[in-house]
């Protein structure tokens, strides 16, 4: 600790600390502009310029550090001359026009100028103009505005992991660009917005559509993947206009990913139902809520008197939330149906009988950043975890091992040690080779071992290993592909033992927002009860659907449409989508923003938000939607009248803590088959921005979304006779569409790699079954099942 | 004072003075070998060079002694020293011809340094717009390695260097020593935020030292003939020659080793004085960052970094620009000017937004648009760089403004009343 004096004050502060630290420490304010906390220090804007006694002349307070007995003074007339010629430079090439840009009222420049600048200018030349490019659709460029700061080049360099901005030319002629050209693509570009002190940066879909005084913050938690962001939303006249980061060091610090910045523009979508409809005689029609209610209830009941409740079946989307998920199941257990679930993208539930509690990470997020062993199983974390992705970029940054295991070789962003990339019927076989070589080490469990006769150890495969047994904080990770692969108990059994092995905690991945508090809300088959992938492989006669768009979130699209011909169909959702198509009763649910609730994020942490905004036309939040059709039902345990009512009732009153849990009880039955080298196999990850309803509507995203293509290894191409860019015929099942063939030679060989989640490839088969792909015949479309 | 004895520029009467065998023949090497064989004790070298009142010939003029006792040599790890040939001051070109003359007296200079200072490798960052001399020193380097005075096993002892050229694209700021670094290792150069300072984070973020072209070169003399004589070349606190590069209107400029402390009056006579039927108006007596001074200063002022201090001015690189009464002032600070403002490397703003500014009202004023407040706000915008910037670019621009405000504000005032030059 250093004892030091800031403008008189005493304080003792800890050694290595700048000025700017120990001043904020002794609630000291000094201004600044490059100096940003989760970023190196650039020392280059010169605005926190402060004089300390005996050196001869200002020195930057964010750079220097505090050394014993040393007196700052941050408002002598020396410090205040300094920050005020600053101020002056800084003003001089600046526009001033605050008026007319976006950023008046949060613009860091224009807050200081009021202290610091003068009244008039003394510079009466021409001012600089510096010509915009292009970075894409999220971030407009005013560069002229920009202050050199270079802010946005650190966050690149240091957080987001690729240098998109870079300070091109020198002296007075700098400029801030992208690579010549290019526009911004990181997952998590939209921090540069806020990092960004000026006007340089703003947001292409809310600029100059609302002053920041005139908004509203509400406080609100990010509703796509599994870390349960907290953000602000930012509203006026009812609705959002712009979705910000609210600190939060143990979840997304300052950051956000553009995923959860941006995806409020979905609730704006045409797409959107704001009035219920029954399709009587196969024609839609709008209704009343209560005829759509009583018509619900009546057929439903009709077809539980008829044929059976296990003829009902409920398949919800895990962004729902906890209190929407309990009614959910409450409802189906009143009327006597288990077929409940949430993990329509799941393909493999066999371990279903074995879990003992709901799958978590493992470990707390902040933590993350503090491991030294990683092992990553099947997960593309970029596009399923940007923000879990960056913080294990910062380990790796300290000096931890990040090892791969995984069915595609996606840049991290960061080193990776070790990686075994195989196609995904060889997942597992890879995963065991680990295990096998940890077992060299160490007994392996007696279950397990059977499963590694005859298992190859690869050198790759002994790094890892050797890789995992050192260091002090290790995880194993379990990522959303390996949770949708067709032998996800397997994968799940083995890395368990991977993590026994090798002394690491264990962590399986929250797919999404609510994935974690879907298992704790009971949103999962009742012993004896279906789970997803039997509801939909045995058709049922009536579904009821919360918040899922079927064709797009489930392991088969294909399936799970043909599973709706023919059944009664009541889809509570924000969207049309297809449910056009199927349904029977669309009742309108209130989106993102405009409901109230809990998400358990994916380390375990419960996370409350009031709705921020009415939902749109006559939509209403599903909880109070269920509660109704419970009353019509006529069914015990449907009277709460608000949402923390049910919260409690879904969580009771336990830790969550006690009931997270990813180790497997021991017993299952396990086969560990060769990869079956004849046939092509998808790898069907699902696409960044088409994970759930929300995202695939939000206009800005889905301008940064790839269509999906035919991915292939160059020898696949070859193989097949195809080139480049010609479109092809990819089918699976009965489905056929045409894509554009390219040549990803990072890709194992025997794979086509097809994007899922996006409406083109809607109706495909299973994530990672078979395909096939062929030369197209002309250029028509083959099967009838081709969306238009 | 010893007139004829040279550190440096000795070899110029000989045969290709660059080449290893005349070089060779002068002596050359013998003291690398003794150092090596001998396994000279670091300590006492370094101890040589203080004695010696070697100054960086860079700029700085640090004493050399003291900077490479900051070097942590048991750091265990890689170290580097690194050659600062990127000669962009203005009016300096010595370095230049160290290199195309007597490329092995540095490389000699720099293996000494290495074997002191505990590094396996270095570096010379040779100016871009020398090509010559860059191939003239990989030429050296050639050799050097063939003869065994580089690489493995130096001089047939356990001592290991090996030394690369690389060149730049001539941005003046690639000479400050941590923005040449950057340029090193293949990024943007621009100078880093000190502390740390390169000896505990440098190259690769490795200890590294560095020095001046001029400076290696004089290492051999001092650990050959020893401190003392070097220091006795010069002056106290200023030891050895130095090699003056004169330019301007003389007669004869060019490069002159001559002892440090010369009086300014006898290194004009050398260069063959103020070109005929001229008389001395100003000089600039260290590069273009330094202060200009008029001709009655100079003439009582000897050459060394405590009496240009004294003078009001600074030693800087021996750099010296001779004025006579024909250059006007205003023309030659606007030229200044306009060399800092392009040169700013643009990361820090008073050096960005500054020098473009100082640029603009020197040149406004030079071409009859001076206005009457336009003095105070010379003096205000470069009082307002002046340290407070990241590297000392920002002080060079603003020095020669208050230089030439100091010494010849009559001149600028005539301008902006009259709105034409007085000369
Ligand atoms: C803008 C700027 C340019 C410089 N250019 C050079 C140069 O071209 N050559 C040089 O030796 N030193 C140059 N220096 C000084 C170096 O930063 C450094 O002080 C010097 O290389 C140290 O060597 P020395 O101690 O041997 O002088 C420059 C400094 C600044 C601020
Ligand atoms: S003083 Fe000038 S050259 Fe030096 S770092 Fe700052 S902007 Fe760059
Ligand atoms: S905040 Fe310290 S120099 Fe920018």
């Amino acid at each position: 600790m250093a004892q030091i004096e800031i403008d008189g004050k005493q304080v003792t502060v800890a050694d290595g600390s700048t000025i700017i630290e120990a001043a904020e420490a002794a609630g000291v304010y000094i201004p600044r502009f490059c100096f940003h906390k989760k970023l190196s220090i650039a020392a280059n804007c010169r605005m926190c310029l402060v004089e300390v006694e005996k050196a001869g002349k200002p020195l930057p307070a964010c750079a220097t550090p505090v050394i014993e007995g040393m007196k700052i003074f941050t408002h002598s007339e020396k410090a205040v001359q300094a920050q005020k010629s600053v101020m002056e430079f800084l003003l001089i090439n600046h526009p001033l026009d605050c008026p007319i840009c976006d950023q008046g009222g949060e613009c860091q420049l224009q807050d200081l100028a009021v202290g610091y600048g003068g009244v008039s200018s003394r510079y009466q030349e021409e001012k600089r103009v510096v010509f915009n490019k292009d970075f894409g659709p999220l971030i407009a460029g005013d560069m002229t505005r920009c202050i050199q700061c270079t802010r946005c080049v650190r966050f690149g360099q240091e957080i987001a992991g690729q240098m998109e901005m870079g300070m091109a030319h020198r002296g007075e002629h700098s400029e801030i660009t992208t690579f010549v050209g290019r526009a911004v693509a990181s997952e998590l570009s939209g921090n540069m917005i806020d990092l960004c002190p000026v006007g340089a940066l703003t947001s292409k879909p809310f600029r100059y559509s609302a002053r920041t005084w005139e908004l509203t913050r509400r406080p609100a938690v990010a509703p796509h993947d599994g870390l349960g962001s907290n953000v602000a939303l930012q509203v006026k006249q009812n609705r959002v206009y712009r979705v910000l980061p609210r600190d939060n060091d143990a979840v997304n610090e300052c950051w956000l990913s553009d995923r959860d910045r941006f995806s409020y523009e979905g609730l704006y979508s045409e797409d959107r139902l704001n009035k219920p409809m029954i399709k009587e005689g196969g024609q839609w029609r709008e209704c009343e809520w209560k005829d759509a209610l009583e018509y619900a209830a009546n057929s439903l009941n009709l077809i539980r008197q008829e044929v059976g409740a296990e003829q009902l079946g409920a398949l919800a989307s895990p962004s729902s939330t906890v209190e929407e998920l309990y009614l959910l199941k409450k409802l189906m257990t009143g009327l006597g149906s288990g077929n409940v679930d949430h993990r329509l993208r799941h393909s493999d539930f066999s371990a279903d009988a074995y879990r003992q509690g709901a799958p978590w990470l493992g470990r707390s997020v902040a933590s993350l950043q503090e491991l030294d062993r990683v092992l990553l199983i099947g997960s593309s974390l970029r596009s399923e975890q940007p923000l879990l992705a960056q913080r294990l970029r910062q380990a790796v940054k300290r000096g931890a091992h990040l090892n791969v295991v995984h069915v595609a070789d996606d840049a991290l962003l960061c080193r990776v040690a070790h990686k075994l990339i195989v196609a995904p019927d060889a997942l597992a076989q890879a995963l065991a080779q680990v295990v096998k070589a940890l077992g060299e080490r160490a007994a392996v469990d007696a279950e397990v071992q059977p499963l590694l006769a005859g298992i190859e150890v690869s050198e790759t495969a002994r790094s890892i290993a050797a890789s995992l047994t050192t260091g002090e904080n290790r995880s194993v990770l379990l990522g959303n592909v390996a949770q949708h692969h067709p032998r996800y108990a397997l994968l799940h059994r083995l890395a368990q033992e991977a993590a026994r092995l090798s002394g690491a905690a264990f962590g399986v991945l929250g797919e999404a927002a609510n994935s974690v508090g879907a298992y704790l809300a009971g949103a999962l088959p009742a012993p004896g009860g279906l789970n997803a992938g039997q509801m939909l492989a045995t058709p049922r006669k009536a579904y009821i659907l919360l918040g899922v768009e079927l064709e797009r979130d489930s392991y088969n699209g294909q399936q799970a449409m043909a599973a709706m011909q023919g059944a009664f169909v009541v889809a509570l959702t924000a969207y049309k989508h297809r449910a056009h198509e199927f349904a029977d009763v669309l009742l309108p649910i209130a989106a993102f923003a405009e409901n109230a609730g809990t998400y358990v994020n994916t380390e375990g942490v419960a996370q409350s938000f009031r709705a921020a905004v009415a939902p749109r036309g006559e939509a209403r939040p599903a909880w109070k939607v269920l509660r109704v059709l419970g009353n019509l039902f006529e069914l015990d345990g449907f009277s709460q009248d608000n949402a923390e009512a049910l919260t409690s009732e879904a969580l009771g009153n336990t830790p969550l803590a006690d009931k997270l849990g990813n180790a497997l009880r021991p017993g299952m039955n396990l086969v560990l088959d060769k990869p079956d080298g004849g046939r092509l196999q998808r790898i069907g990850e699902v696409g960044i921005y088409q994970t759930d309803s929300l995202v695939r509507r939000a206009a800005s995203l889905q301008k940064m979304s790839a269509a999906p293509r035919a991915w292939m290894h160059n020898s696949l191409l070859a193989q097949l006779g195809l080139s480049e860019d010609e479109t092809v015929t990819v089918r699976q099942g009965d489905a056929a569409i045409q894509l554009s063939a390219a040549c990803d030679d990072t890709l194992p060989a025997g794979c086509v790699r097809v994007a899922a989640g996006h409406e083109q490839t809607a109706l495909l088969g299973g994530l990672f079954d078979e395909i096939r792909v062929e030369k197209s015949k002309g250029q028509q479309q083959t099967a009838e099942h081709t969306p238009s | 004072m010893n007139m004829s004895e040279k550190v440096i520029l000795h070899s110029l009467h000989l045969d290709r003075p660059w080449s290893l065998e005349t070089y060779r023949s002068t002596g050359g090497y013998d003291t690398l070998r003794k150092v090596v064989t001998e396994k000279m004790p670091a300590e006492d070298i370094i101890a040589q060079v203080k004695v010696s009142a070697l100054r960086g010939r860079g700029g700085a003029g640090f004493p050399t002694g003291l900077k490479w006792s900051f070097m942590p040599r048991s750091f265990p790890g890689d170290k580097y020293i690194v050659c600062n040939s990127d000669e962009g001051e203005p009016g300096t070109f010595k370095d230049r011809d160290i290199l195309l003359y007597n490329p092995h007296q540095l490389i000699e200079g720099m293996a000494i340094a290495a074997y002191v200072l505990g590094a396996k490798v270095g570096y010379n960052y040779i100016h871009g717009e020398i090509w010559d001399a860059y191939e003239r020193f990989e030429q050296a380097l050639d050799e050097a390695r063939a003869a065994g005075f580089l690489g493995k096993n130096i001089c047939g002892g356990d001592f290991e260097f090996d030394l690369h050229a690389h060149h730049g694209y001539g941005a003046y700021i690639c000479g400050e020593e941590t923005a040449l670094l950057e340029s090193l290792e293949g990024k943007k150069g621009q100078p880093r935020f000190k502390p740390p300072f390169p000896a505990s984070f440098g190259l690769y973020g490795r200890p590294t030292t560095i020095n001046n072209t001029e400076t290696y070169a004089c290492i051999p003399y001092i650990v050959k003939h020893g401190g003392q004589k070097f220091l006795e070349l010069g002056k106290p606190n200023n030891g050895g020659t130095k090699i003056f590069s004169v330019s301007g209107h003389v007669n004869k400029p060019g490069n002159y080793e001559v002892p440090m402390g010369i009086p300014f009056a006898e290194l004009l006579e050398l260069a063959g004085g103020v070109r005929d039927g001229h008389k001395l108006k100003a000089v600039i007596p260290g590069g273009s960052s330094s202060p200009v001074l008029p001709a009655d200063v100079m003439m009582d002022t000897t050459m060394d970094f405590d009496a240009i201090a004294k003078a009001g001015s600074m030693f800087g690189s021996g750099a010296v620009i001779v004025m006579d009464e024909t250059v006007c002032m205003v023309r030659a600070l606007e030229r200044l000017s306009y060399f800092y403002f392009e040169e700013s490397c643009g990361q820090c703003t008073p050096c960005r937004e500054g020098t473009g500014w100082l640029y603009r009202v020197v040149h406004r004023i030079e071409h009859g648009q001076g206005r009457p407040e336009d003095l105070a706000l010379l003096d205000d915008i470069s009082g307002n760089i002046m340290g407070r910037t990241i590297c000392a670019l920002g002080d060079a621009a603003a020095m020669p403004v208050k230089g030439f405000l100091k010494h010849f504000r009559g001149e600028f005032e005539y301008h902006i009343e009259h709105g034409k030059c007085s000369v």
